[in-house]
């Protein structure tokens, strides 16, 4: 009895999460501007257009130099506090980390109003440096997050074995830390990535002239024919996270198995 | 080799090396050995340079250790934990030291092929480092620190991860390959026996103190206190009195074996004046069958129980005038037949059964 409930909740609970999604590649392929059922058609048109699209194209390039300067920035950030704050005992540590975790529990409309407020205050012009900025500051807590638990599931005495090798604590960092800490750098940079892509709040506060993705097309909303184009390029965006996903569990799963580890469940 | 002299350490409030001094010679197989908790692994770190000194010396082959980090010593570790790393191969676990070197890549090989049939593992080169038993775990860490030609090679608690059978054998190739290298080598262990089969000298610590450094048989012999004499092995503890001291040797009254002239315990500080007691190891003495031998000196005891182990016969009993439990083995022979509970025995020994103990802890 009980399991039934449990069945068809799972069933409901995975419908709501997916079935919007899936409306994505259903209308961008629909050849009709209007986004009802019955579908029309089909057509490759939304496709095409977006081909001629150069704002998009430019918003698309934007976003993704975003997205990976602030993962490979963050990732580094976060590298540098985990190695700091597992390893060592110093005082005021508590509260240190505490601080930089906080603005994973910040509304980003907070953090997108006091950076702006920030920015102008220091004369400061809008730009995707800016973005940057407060992309790493969201970004940071989540990669440290991430990165705790694999320092901690680093054997210390390896990092010693090295040293008393020979080697300093940078070839050691190089040649031990590093390779070992690989699937959590991977899934930081990743999660980074992911999240810089689709931010918006900070993303519309701080962008000076150059539009991010998400900031173009809630720009284009407005403009009802161009929904089934912006449909399209959910379609082309969706397809992306997935080889993503896919590549990052796989390269994560090899460095893995490399290790002889057993990890079946994975970080995501 | 190896210098310490009056180390202290604290871990914050904790005093976890108390005033160590010792002194270990080139190319001896050094034990350090003590309950858990006692500062064994401290102080090993201390010698490698993981760990800073609050105050003291240690110097390492006649140079100052001060301000030497652990990758400038000429020392090499085994882990507790092997420390493999396990995302290289054993050969590149074997060779990982060596790139300072810059050797070509056919030296390097054939000083990894070298250092790995030194240890028992030609061969096993190109094996993935996670797919390996304790013991060959063991081996390579063994070939990877080998390999750099140490000084001085430390070694703590190798042995504990693995069983018995296993345990026995590493332990009687580790002191083959210590006398054949003639490295210095310093084991940490908890575990007495190992201590007294394969070391030169032995450390005993309890507290962070060093209680006692001298030879396996010393140690069983002559160990200087009572906690020292109770780590290794069965000692019956007796009451003591010291009438009177002469020449280093004192004229002892012990509880129910009567006065008997015993040398002062060793390296016992000589201000203080601790209280003291006798001990005497079980096998030391011997339950006299009627009239037949004659031993320097015969105690009447009562035996209260009698425990057959096979090769060993344990026998409680009382002296006479004393309330203590005394254990005495005797070997079992053909022609010996048990003693019963009840029986009045005569108990033989020599003045060189007993040792005095410092009663201190
Ligand atoms: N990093 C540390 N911080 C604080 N205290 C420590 C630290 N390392 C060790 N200690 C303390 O110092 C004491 C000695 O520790 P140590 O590891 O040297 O003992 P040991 O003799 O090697 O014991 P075992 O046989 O259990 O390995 C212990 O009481 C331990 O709790
Ligand atoms: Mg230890």
């Amino acid at each position: 009895m009980s399991k039934r409930i449990l069945t068809i909740f799972m069933i409901v609970f995975v419908l709501f999460l997916y079935a919007p999604t899936l409306l994505l590649p259903i209308f961008a392929f629909n050849d009709s501007s209007i986004i009802a059922f019955p579908l029309s058609g089909f057509t490759l048109d939304w496709f095409k257009s977006l081909a001629a699209a150069v704002e998009l194209r430019k918003a698309a390039v934007t976003s993704l130099t975003i997205a990976v300067t602030s993962a490979v920035i963050a990732t580094i950030l976060a590298l540098l506090a985990t190695s700091a704050t597992v390893r060592y005992r110093f005082p005021g540590k508590g509260a240190m980390i505490g601080t930089i975790m906080l603005p994973m529990f910040l509304p980003e409309i907070i953090i997108g109003v006091s950076l702006l407020t920030v920015v102008l205050l220091a004369g400061l012009e809008l730009s995707i440096y800016t973005i940057i900025m407060g992309h790493v500051l969201i970004c940071t807590p989540f990669c440290i997050a991430i990165l705790r638990s694999s320092f901690q599931q680093l054997d210390p005495s390896l990092e010693e074995a090295s040293l008393d090798l020979g080697e300093s604590r940078l070839t050691t960092f190089r040649r031990v830390t590093l390779p070992l800490i690989m699937p959590g750098v991977i899934s930081s940079l990743l999660i980074a990535f992911t999240i810089s892509l689709d931010e918006f709040v900070i993303a519309f506060f701080l962008s000076g002239t150059k539009p991010t993705l998400p900031v173009y097309i809630w720009s284009q909303l407005r403009f009802p024919q161009r929904i089934p184009s912006v449909m399209a390029l959910g379609t082309l965006l969706l397809l992306l996270s997935i080889i993503l996903l896919t590549l990052s569990e796989l390269l994560r799963r090899r460095s893995a198995r490399r290790l002889g580890k057993d990890m079946a469940g994975g970080a995501w | 080799m190896i210098k310490l002299t009056n180390i202290q350490k604290y871990y914050g409030s904790y005093h976890a090396l108390r005033d160590v001094s010792c002194h270990i010679r080139e190319g001896e197989f050094f034990s350090l050995l003590g309950p858990s908790g006692s500062g064994k692994t401290t102080l090993l770190r201390t010698i490698a340079g993981f760990e800073g000194i609050d105050s003291g010396d240690l110097m390492i082959g006649g140079q100052p250790m001060k301000g030497v980090p652990a990758n400038k010593r000429p020392t090499n570790m085994v882990f507790q934990s092997y420390a493999i790393f396990p995302h290289m191969s054993v050969a590149q676990n074997v060779a990982y030291g060596l790139r300072a070197q810059r050797l070509s890549k056919a030296e390097t090989a054939s000083m990894v092929s070298e250092a790995l049939a030194k240890v028992g593992l030609a061969g096993y080169g190109a094996r993935a480092a996670h797919a390996l038993s304790g013991g060959q775990r063991q081996r390579v860490a063994l070939a990877r620190a080998l390999i750099l030609k140490p000084k001085v090679l430390l070694l703590d608690e190798p042995m504990s991860a693995l069983d018995r059978k296993l345990r026995e054998e590493m332990q009687s190739e580790l002191r083959h390959l210590q006398r054949n290298l003639g490295i210095t080598f310093v084991l940490v262990t908890h575990d007495q026996e190992e201590a007294l089969t394969m070391s030169d000298r032995v450390a005993v610590m309890f507290e962070g103190q060093i209680a006692q450094l001298d030879t396996p048989q010393a140690l069983y012999k002559q160990p200087a206190s009572k906690r020292v004499a109770e780590f290794f092995g069965a000692m019956n503890i007796l009451r003591a009195d010291i009438v009177d001291v002469k020449d280093g040797v004192a004229t002892t009254r012990i509880e129910g074996l009567g006065t008997a002239d015993l040398p002062m315990p060793r390296q016992a500080d000589a201000g203080t004046a601790p209280p003291y007691c006798a001990g005497v190891r079980p096998e030391l003495m011997t339950i006299l069958d009627d009239g037949a031998q004659s031993y320097e000196r015969e105690t009447a005891a009562t035996v209260t129980d009698v425990e057959y182990r096979g090769e060993l016969t344990y026998y409680d009993v009382k002296f006479q005038g004393s309330d203590t439990p005394v254990v005495v083995s005797m070997r079992n022979t053909s022609n010996r037949t048990l003693k019963t509970v009840g029986q009045q025995v005569r108990i033989g020994w020599e003045s060189a059964s007993a040792v005095l103990l410092v009663d201190r802890s």
